[in-house]
């Protein structure tokens, strides 16, 4: 197969290449002028005034998945809840899902707009020490869509990292869409001065989800970001009235755990489908505190005890040497 | 026009996007069980897989990895049935690793595009279905811009019930009337689960949220679609559900939906 004449289907060699604008791949992308000239390959500017932005926010975790639908925003909100239930903590929640923004809808705080300062945009508080961004609160209607192409939606995550006042903040929680494209390579990009902790990747149980994911696992590995582990959402469910399971997305190929173990990474823990969560989601507010005690929160309570306890005590690389999570294929 | 001008889709009577702001809400699954009942309804159907990052049309379809190989007029799809009534053309016949992530940007994303829906030999179709990734960015502009020249029938959008998933969708519809796509319904997805123990429906994405938006904004109600692990494992398996299933509420809730879309586009 050949993109246009004569070249092949190759990934595009990076604009910092020697062979950008002059690879075969190259042949029909609408910036390989800029590329060849030589004009892309200067680093932006912004990644060091990003970093310099960022000094004050601690760690920083990506919640990626391949797959669209998983949980990620879900998952996003209620570890930024968690994390924030301890008082003497800074939170952050970065929304980057420029065309469907769900953070705002999750955090409750729809209708919400952001404001402008001397120090730059004030995100919008939802606890004392949560702060959210998201596009949703530059937007005026609940219709409004942000049909931009992927410059555009580069230039809005550059402002998110670098116009924003986060201030002092012990977690940044980056939210992200499904896939690994615009929105995905800008803010490893972006962040690539400051630095980026590690990624969380969120599946569902079925083939279909999981094909999606292991191409999530192989972006992280091609641009260099630790992945922290796996976790598998809408894991089984069970029926409020006669309490059996049902797997309503089948493991047909093993789930996440074998995936897990061919690919060395972490399980960090497996959530169940409860309809209360996507209630409380519709509602904005955290079922972490509606309820408390469902299998899906103690769920959620354990994988976040078990991260918080290794980015707090800094042993996040020892974690991560115990349990092989450098993908070694 | 002569057909040269009109390229591939010279001999393609309808063109019907399914689209959706969310992700993870149904589009490939409802692609494929429609493209499947309009195949057993005796049409020739074609499914254009625009997810690069994501295509799932492959593997719901069973149809492996194929070679793409030209003929004079083109890329010649892949088809998933002997008798040729199935045609497809997905990135993930072109890649060798499956696993191997697809990292490019917008104009790489839209070039393919642009070959995908003018280099194909697509022949003779009844309807060609396109697949959509999640969103309102380079995918769907480079579909609508290169089906310029080529009717576009409308879109079939959707949606789960939830509040969170009808919210996107709402963008979505904000970027047909923009771009005056007609919206032929909004197929509401995940609506309820039977316990198969003790036949308790449990609305486990929330209820009612599809046929409120359709109100909400003027739309067609096409219909819902149960949760039905029974679909999810035959798609698993690249399996034909409505061959294996005709009996199940989720056949008769796909039938229906496929009749209002062909009666709207034969009206």
């Amino acid at each position: 197969w050949e993109v246009s004449s004569g070249e092949s289907l190759n990934d595009c060699p990076g604009t910092s290449s020697d062979q950008a604008g002059k690879s075969s791949a190259c042949q029909g992308c609408p910036n390989q002028n800029i590329c060849a000239s030589g004009a892309a390959k200067a680093p932006d500017p912004a990644i060091e005034e990003i970093r310099q932005k960022l000094t004050s926010v601690k760690h920083k975790i990506l919640v990626l998945s391949g797959k669209g639908g998983v949980g990620k925003s879900t998952f996003s909100a209620h570890l930024s809840h968690a994390l924030a239930s301890d008082d003497s903590k800074e939170i952050a929640l970065l929304d980057v899902d420029i065309c469907g923004p769900s953070i705002p809808k999750i955090m409750g705080l729809e209708g919400e707009q952001v404001h402008q300062s001397g120090s730059g945009w004030s995100p919008v508080y939802v606890e004392d020490n949560l702060a959210v961004m998201s596009i949703g609160f530059l937007l005026s209607s609940p219709d409004d869509a942000v049909i931009w192409r992927g410059p555009k939606k580069n230039g809005m995550i550059k402002q998110f990292l670098r116009d924003v006042d986060w201030g002092e903040v012990d977690y940044l929680i980056v939210d992200t869409p499904p896939g690994t494209s615009d929105e995905h390579l800008s803010i490893v990009q972006y962040l690539s001065g400051a630095g980026i902790d590690g990624a969380v990747i969120i599946t569902t149980p079925q083939e279909v989800s999981l094909q999606d994911v292991r191409k999530e696992i192989r972006f992280c590995k091609k641009v260099k970001i630790p992945v922290i582990g796996v976790i598998e959402n809408m894991s089984g469910f069970v029926c409020p009235k006669c309490k059996n399971t049902s797997q309503i997305f089948p493991p047909t190929t093993g789930g996440a755990q074998r995936m897990c173990e061919e690919l060395n990474l972490p399980l960090l823990g497996r959530v169940p489908l409860d309809p209360r969560i996507g209630r409380s989601c519709d509602e904005g507010r955290s079922f972490l505190t509606e309820v408390p005690d469902s299998p899906a929160a103690v769920a959620y309570q354990n994988i976040v005890q078990s991260n918080v306890y290794c980015l707090q005590n800094h042993c996040f690389f020892i974690f991560q040497m115990y349990v092989k999570i450098y993908i070694s294929f | 026009m002569d057909s040269s001008e009109k390229g591939s889709l010279a001999q393609v009577k309808h063109v019907v996007l399914v689209l959706s702001g969310k992700g993870g809400v149904g589009k490939s699954t409802i692609t494929t069980e429609l493209a499947l009942a309009l195949v057993h309804a005796g049409k020739k159907v074609g499914i254009l897989d625009v997810d690069l990052c994501g295509p799932s049309i492959p593997r719901m379809l069973s149809v492996g990895k194929p070679e793409v190989h030209q003929c004079d007029a083109g890329w010649v799809p892949v088809y998933a049935d002997p008798q040729q009534k199935l045609a497809i053309m997905s990135i993930g016949f072109l890649l060798e690793d499956s696993d191997e992530a697809v990292i490019w940007r917008g104009p790489k994303k839209t070039a393919l595009i642009g070959q995908f829906v003018s280099d194909v030999a697509w022949g003779e179709l009844d309807i060609l279905l396109v697949d959509t990734p999640p969103g309102t960015s380079d995918e769907h502009l480079a579909v609508l811009e290169n089906l310029r020249k080529h009717r576009v029938d409308g879109a079939v959008l959707v949606t789960t019930p939830q509040a969170v998933s009808t919210g996107d969708v709402r963008r979505e519809i904000t970027f047909c009337k923009k771009t005056a796509v007609k919206i032929l319904g909004i197929v509401e997805n995940m609506s309820g689960f039977v316990c198969p123990h003790c036949s308790e429906c449990s609305n486990v994405f929330s209820k009612g949220g599809g046929e409120e938006l359709a109100k909400l904004t003027g739309s067609v109600f096409l219909g819902s679609v149960p949760l039905d692990p029974l679909l999810t494992a035959t798609l698993e398996e690249g399996r034909d559900f409505l061959q294996a299933f005709p009996e199940s509420s989720t056949y008769t809730a796909i039938s229906q939906i496929v009749n209002t879309v062909l009666s709207s586009l034969d009206a």
